[in-house]
């Protein structure tokens, strides 16, 4: 019995050890972090604190308080919400959508389409964006030009504050629908063939087939997929970066909340401000993410 | 523990190796086509001072300002660098550039006589210099004197009543789609100027308030909305511009304010058969003030880091590029006004009409406010006018509003400003 425990203990301690660098590594790059940046949230912590510490004050939640009653921050909200809102679904659906088609027997070479879907992923942002802002020129774009032949205006896709947010939409579905579809075509191709053979001779039509088959063996495929786009989502930056020069422009069109943040912190250098809007971010992520797994287990039942 | 330990010791050793390597070469950090261009002018300092020598970064302008607060966080600074005016007060207030007046005092080459004096002013903080203006930068009016003419305008009106007028006649004569001036929506500097040029003082009581609803700020937010609201200027963001060039050169607009960079623009993009018909001339001066109505100081200037190890060797960098020599070459390179005064009798820019519009100017310039919340102001000056101009909301509820911002984003001022004043009192 002693020595059974005094074994237990030896494992255990070498246990801790072997997970020690792993641990350390994480409170160091993670745990250390987010606690600094939850005490800088609580500080006024500026560009003059930069140059000397001791003009730092403590602020309480006075950072979140003023944050909820500036106006900009809820428009970026807003957009935020639209992008995961619109943009979601979207690549969702496009991403399922191609999945479907490439798992079908009658295509020819699905693998080469698999990579050409594909690639718009490891595609660099920043060389997607200089063509997809030639694609929305509002005079010699192409996007305009084949609007234009089915006698549709010119749309000033980045300029007009109606229309930049939806484009930013478009090209986020377009660059990122490629990933969730590789997921989309394991979780299809993990679905028992035989499942579907049976329900033929049973007479069931292909729509029948999907909506029993298909849709419910790949619903732990869409959760994951679900919700793995929408924190994505969320956290949206670089797209409305890189199409409005680091703005967020026309008039806050496409100013997300990471964007917002990023301007107060390393713009304005309000860092205890920026840092308010991550711990935001974050609670705001935290709620959609259980609000989507409680809707999707509801579905399940 | 240990690995800290190695990595401290690790960077130590690079960074002692480092600073042998670089023992000899005075770093130059300039930004955007000034960086590439300054290279140029180094091996003529390097001939006159054997021994020196002059390494030169060149920093994109879009990644200059964040570049320059991550180098102070890391001690990173170079020794001598080109800096925006308006970047000067907040690495004063970092206490990251070095203070010339003993400088300057002792040297032969810098003088601040032969220097547009509003220039000047913009590198001075509570009587302290801290940057040799290098280049100027201001804004004035560029126009298409044809279609001015045309409308029985035969040259820019200087009051704004006149200015006004003038780009009625041009709407009248053009109609729908024609403007008479292009003024876009979220940028600061247009109404800013005018501000300015009515004799606003923008912020009160030491830079401690907002100042926009002072009669002289509402006198040029009138001005500047009334424009947009009886059609004479599109009410569009930059970005909502597409091709500026081409819609100057169709007629779209007859006026547009912007700065000297444009000078070479125009020149380059308007076709052939227009470069006969446009100009330049000084701002409007709000009825009953004197012409030229006062713009803004804009441009770069030079500071030399407080941490450099080499600041002899960084002045001298300075004062070779503040020479009127110096600095006639380097505008015969990439189009930047000198900031001295007698480089301008430099022939090509003497005779020049239209750079003869920004000489005058340039005698006329005064300097935005020298705090370093003075960005994120002015951000909030479009912000905050924009939906005026668009017409959705009131000019003076606006302008409380942005009051309201700006005595907000002082807010951390004023309490430095009386913790220092507590701290000095006996």
């Amino acid at each position: 019995m002693r020595r059974l425990s005094s074994w237990r203990a030896r494992e255990a301690r070498a246990g801790l050890l072997l997970v020690a660098p792993g641990l350390l590594l994480l409170a160091l790059f993670l745990a250390l972090p987010v606690v600094a940046a939850l005490l800088l949230s609580l500080t006024d912590f500026d560009l003059y604190a930069i140059g000397d510490p001791s003009t730092a004050r403590f602020v309480g939640l006075g950072n979140y308080a003023r944050l909820l009653h500036d106006p900009v921050f809820w428009k970026a909200l807003g957009n935020t919400f639209f992008f995961v809102l619109v943009g979601g679904p979207l690549t969702v659906s496009l991403s399922l959508g191609s999945a479907l088609l490439l798992n079908h027997r009658l295509v020819r070479f699905p693998g080469l389409f698999r990579t050409v879907y594909f690639a718009p992923v490891v595609t660099t942002l920043v060389a997607v964006a200089a063509v997809w802002r030639y694609l929305y020129h509002p005079r010699f774009g192409l996007l305009n030009a084949a609007l234009g032949s089915f006698g549709i205006g010119p749309v000033d896709w980045l300029g007009d504050p109606h229309w930049a947010m939806p484009a930013i939409v478009l090209m986020a579905a377009w660059k990122n629908f490629g990933a969730n579809m590789i997921i989309f075509v394991a979780g299809l191709k993990a679905i028992p063939e035989s499942l579907y053979e049976a329900a033929r001779i049973d007479g069931a039509g292909p729509l029948q087939r999907f909506r029993s088959i298909t849709v419910p063996l790949l619903a732990p495929t869409f959760l994951f997929v679900g919700l793995t786009t929408t924190i994505g989502y969320f956290q949206l930056f670089a797209e409305p970066y890189v199409l409005s020069g680091g703005e967020g422009g026309p008039m806050n069109a496409t100013l997300s909340v990471a964007l917002f943040m990023y301007k107060q912190g390393f713009r304005w250098w309000s860092i205890g401000s920026a840092a308010s809007i991550a711990f935001v971010l974050f609670a705001v992520i935290l709620a959609a993410t259980l609000l989507q797994r409680r809707l999707q287990r509801g579905g399940d039942a | 523990m240990r690995a800290i330990a190695c990595g401290l010791l690790l960077a130590a050793a690079t960074a002692c190796a480092r600073g042998g390597e670089r023992g000899e070469a005075v770093r130059l950090w300039a930004f955007g086509r000034e960086g590439e261009v300054v290279r140029e002018l180094v091996p003529e300092l390097e001939r006159r001072h054997p021994g020196l020598r002059v390494e030169v970064q060149q920093i994109p302008w879009t990644a200059a300002h964040e570049k320059l607060l991550t180098a102070y966080v890391g001690r990173e600074l170079p020794d001598v660098a080109q800096m925006g005016n308006t970047w000067i007060p907040e690495m004063a207030a970092l206490d990251a550039i070095e203070p010339l007046d003993a400088r300057v005092a002792a040297s032969a080459a810098v003088r601040p006589d032969d220097t547009f004096p509003g220039i000047w002013e913009t590198n001075v903080l509570d009587g302290t210099l801290y940057g040799v203006p290098w280049y100027v930068d201001t804004r004035l009016v560029f126009y298409r004197s044809d279609l001015l003419a045309a409308a029985g305008v035969p040259e820019l009106p200087r009051s704004w009543s006149g200015w006004r007028a003038a780009m009625e006649a041009v709407k009248r004569r053009g109609g729908d789609g024609r403007y008479g001036l292009l003024l876009p929506t979220n940028e600061w500097a247009q109404p800013v100027a005018l501000a300015v040029a009515a004799g606003a003082e923008l912020l009160s009581d030491g830079a401690r308030h907002g100042a926009f609803r002072a009669p002289e700020f509402r006198r040029a937010a009138e001005f500047f909305v009334g424009l947009y609201r009886d059609g004479l200027a599109p009410p569009l963001a930059n970005t909502q511009v597409a091709n500026l060039y081409q819609q100057m050169a169709a007629g779209e607009f007859a006026m547009y304010v912007t700065g000297p960079w444009n000078l070479g623009e125009f020149r380059r993009r308007l076709p052939a058969s227009l470069q006969g018909s446009w100009a330049t001339a000084p701002l409007p001066a709000p009825d009953g003030m004197p012409w030229p109505g006062v713009s803004l100081a804009g441009g770069s200037s030079l500071v030399v880091f407080r941490s450099s190890t080499r600041k002899d060797d960084a002045w001298k960098v300075v004062e070779y590029l503040s020479e009127p020599a110096t600095q006639k070459r380097f505008w015969q390179l990439c189009g930047d006004l000198p900031a001295r005064r007698s480089a301008w009798d430099e022939p090509a820019l003497a005779s020049d009409a239209r750079t003869a519009s920004f000489r005058l100017q340039l005698e006329h310039v005064r300097a935005t406010p020298k705090v370093p919340e003075w960005e994120q102001i002015a951000a909030k000056v479009w912000e905050r006018l924009e939906p005026v101009a668009r017409g959705t909301r009131d000019l003076d509820a606006s302008l409380a509003a942005l009051d309201a911002d700006v005595d907000a984003i002082l807010a951390k001022r004023r309490w430095l400003l009386e913790r220092k004043a507590a701290g000095e009192k006996p």
